[in-house]
């Protein structure tokens, strides 16, 4: 039996109806070099051969190392109960089924997905998810360019840059334009979105801005004057993009409190682990009056004839397989079992659990902060942050590879976030979270400071290689 | 059915002249077809419209589709009733249910419209 789903007489009968001689033939308006030829794979292994060789590709890994990075993925405690809950054969799909009122059950853990998030954001309607925080980012500056019929986004540098990256992406060959918000340099608001500039960008008469777009907390942590900033974006008549970290909603005010239009962010925090940058969460959300131009599927509460409770995907017609070209968005896949896990993990720790988990990593962050001053790594910005912040570190490429070797990750040297800015060459981005330990932040600042002693000593007695990794291991 | 005063375009608008003024909307035709209308998303005042290019939208249970200008010109006025009462459209299309006001650009352009015998002959042929 041939498991493949077109067979050579297959091929041969739909070629003959076609009247073209093979299938290369319809590839033809494809230029040349860039027409896939095969892929280069070696030769097949067997099951052993394959699993050892995979195996010692893994171990490559270090996932040994104690953690302070975050900038965008943060490590969290998640409960057993949402691995659980994944592994469930009825959920254990990427989508949402193609007859979906069929599956009540899957309609009810996405509609209990977007119930949460709304109260999270305090904003009125959720997607259904979507890739990554990027893409929500892209997709929620498209919706103020298709609400306001303005065709310019001004996107903060505050922003993570990777969603910066996406949202140019988005943008390239629509005709639609991204301005960036330079951060204020120097002075108490350092690292925050620059007001006047924001002002001045929205102030050009020939080029409206269609919606504002900044973080909360920011790429460098920092809190972000955000009602400032929305009201300046609304005085133009342009929408306001809150670009959240859900977590941080627990304790911080919600986008739907400080005047936010959208906001988008990346779910990862919620019952997700860290891997690689996937499969990762999209989170979208909107007010009321943005309800026609949110992307994604939207799954509604109703009754059915009999007067019982029904699930239902709602605002379909805005969707591709109706609208075609004209759809509010080309891509309806979302990430249904991501956000299965985020809907398992809001159940299980609950507001306060949520709350704990962010005001606990707020409070180590601060430990960590004093630790990593009295060890020499004064903070780069002074504002306010919650639980992630830059501190200065010279040479901090050079002394982050190093400590690796004291089995640290710590966290992710600032000028590999922002290449080229000069004021961001000597620093380190860290986080905490609640999984961050007394004896881990010890750790951290000991071998800091024994870096930093040893490069204001280095030509002098500098130590060993073997010492500095000693230290990782007598902990 | 087809009222004898109005001129329509073949993508199912019609329109009323008086003065320089067109009223627009959708023909009872082409609102029952939709089916129930839930919204009508339509340009804000001073919006100019180029003729045959769509200006808005008209959602029903089972479809969303283009409204296209039957005559260019600037809007005046969108009906604010539809916001909360979209179902006018299909209950009362020729009347309550209008959906722009629009000074006319060019007045030629009206008398290349249909007139209510062509549009009629339009849906009866399918």
């Amino acid at each position: 039996m041939a498991y493949g789903p077109h067979t050579a007489s297959d091929r041969a009968r739909m070629l003959a109806a076609l009247g073209v001689g093979s299938v290369e033939a319809l590839f033809e308006a494809i230029p040349e070099p860039v027409r896939a030829r095969g892929l280069d794979l070696p030769a097949a292994l067997t099951e052993m051969e394959l699993m050892a060789r995979l195996g010692a590709l893994a171990a490559r890994n270090r996932v040994d190392l104690v953690s302070f990075a975050g900038a965008g993925a943060y490590r969290h405690h998640v409960p057993p109960v949402v691995d659980q809950v994944l592994l469930r054969g009825e959920f254990y799909t990427a989508y949402t089924p193609y007859q979906p009122e069929v599956s009540q059950g899957t309609l009810q853990t996405i509609y209990e997905y977007q119930s949460m998030l709304a109260e999270l954001t305090s904003l009125d309607v959720v997607s259904a998810s979507h890739y990554d925080g990027g893409a929500a980012t892209a997709e929620a500056a498209l919706m103020a360019c298709r609400a306001t019929h303005r065709e310019r986004v001004l996107v903060s540098r505050g922003v993570n840059r990777q969603y910066r990256e996406t949202l140019a992406t988005y943008f390239a060959g629509t005709g639609l334009s991204v301005d960036e918000l330079p951060l204020v340099a120097a002075g108490p608001d350092a690292g925050t979105t620059d007001l006047a500039a924001l002002e001045r960008a929205l102030a050009d008469p020939d080029r409206p801005v269609a919606g504002v777009l900044a973080a909360q907390p920011n790429a460098w942590g920092l809190l972000e004057p955000m009602e400032e900033i929305g009201r300046a974006a609304h005085a133009a008549a342009a929408l306001f993009v809150a670009v959240v970290e859900p977590v941080s909603l627990s304790v911080l005010a919600p986008p739907g409190a400080y005047g936010a239009d959208i906001a988008a962010g990346e779910g990862q925090a919620l019952g997700l682990p860290l891997a690689y940058g996937g499969p990762y969460l999209g989170i979208l959300a909107c007010r009321d009056a943005l309800v026609r131009q949110i992307p994604g599927r939207l799954v509604g509460l109703t009754t059915d004839l009999d007067g019982r409770r029904a699930y239902v995907m709602t605002m379909r017609a805005r969707e591709q397989d109706i609208r075609r070209e004209k759809a509010a968005s080309n891509i309806c896949s979302n990430q249904a079992l991501c956000a299965l896990a985020s809907a398992v993990y809001l159940a299980a720790l609950g507001p306060s659990g949520l709350r704990d988990a962010a005001a606990t990593g707020a409070a180590r962050a601060a430990e960590l902060e004093a630790a990593l001053g009295a060890a020499g790594a004064p903070r780069l910005h002074p504002g306010p942050y919650l639980a992630e912040f830059a501190v200065a570190v010279p040479d901090a490429v050079a002394v982050h590879r190093r400590l690796l070797g004291h089995g640290l990750l710590a966290g992710i040297p600032t000028a590999v976030l922002e290449p080229g800015d000069p004021a961001l060459a000597d620093g380190l981005l860290v986080c905490a979270t609640e999984l961050t330990t007394a004896d881990e932040i010890e750790l951290f600042a000991f071998a800091l400071r024994e870096e930093l002693g040893a490069g204001s000593a280095r030509g002098r007695a500098a130590p060993p290689a073997g010492a500095a990794a000693g230290a990782g291991t007598a902990r | 059915m087809v009222p004898s005063d109005l001129r329509y375009t073949k993508t199912h608008e019609w329109v009323r002249v008086e003065g320089d003024v067109a009223t627009v909307g959708i023909s009872d035709h082409a609102a029952g077809e939709l089916g129930d209308i839930v919204f009508v998303e339509l340009p804000g005042p001073g919006r100019v419209l180029e003729q045959a290019a769509p200006f808005g939208v008209v959602e029903s249970v089972k479809a969303v589709s283009e409204l296209y200008a039957p005559v260019g010109g600037e809007v005046i006025e969108a009906n604010a009733a539809l916001a909360a009462k979209p179902e006018l459209v299909n209950s009362d299309p020729f009347g309550a249910g209008w959906m722009l006001r629009v000074r006319i650009g060019d007045p030629g352009q009206v008398e290349g419209l249909l007139d209510a015998a062509a549009y009629e002959a339009l849906v009866a042929e399918g």
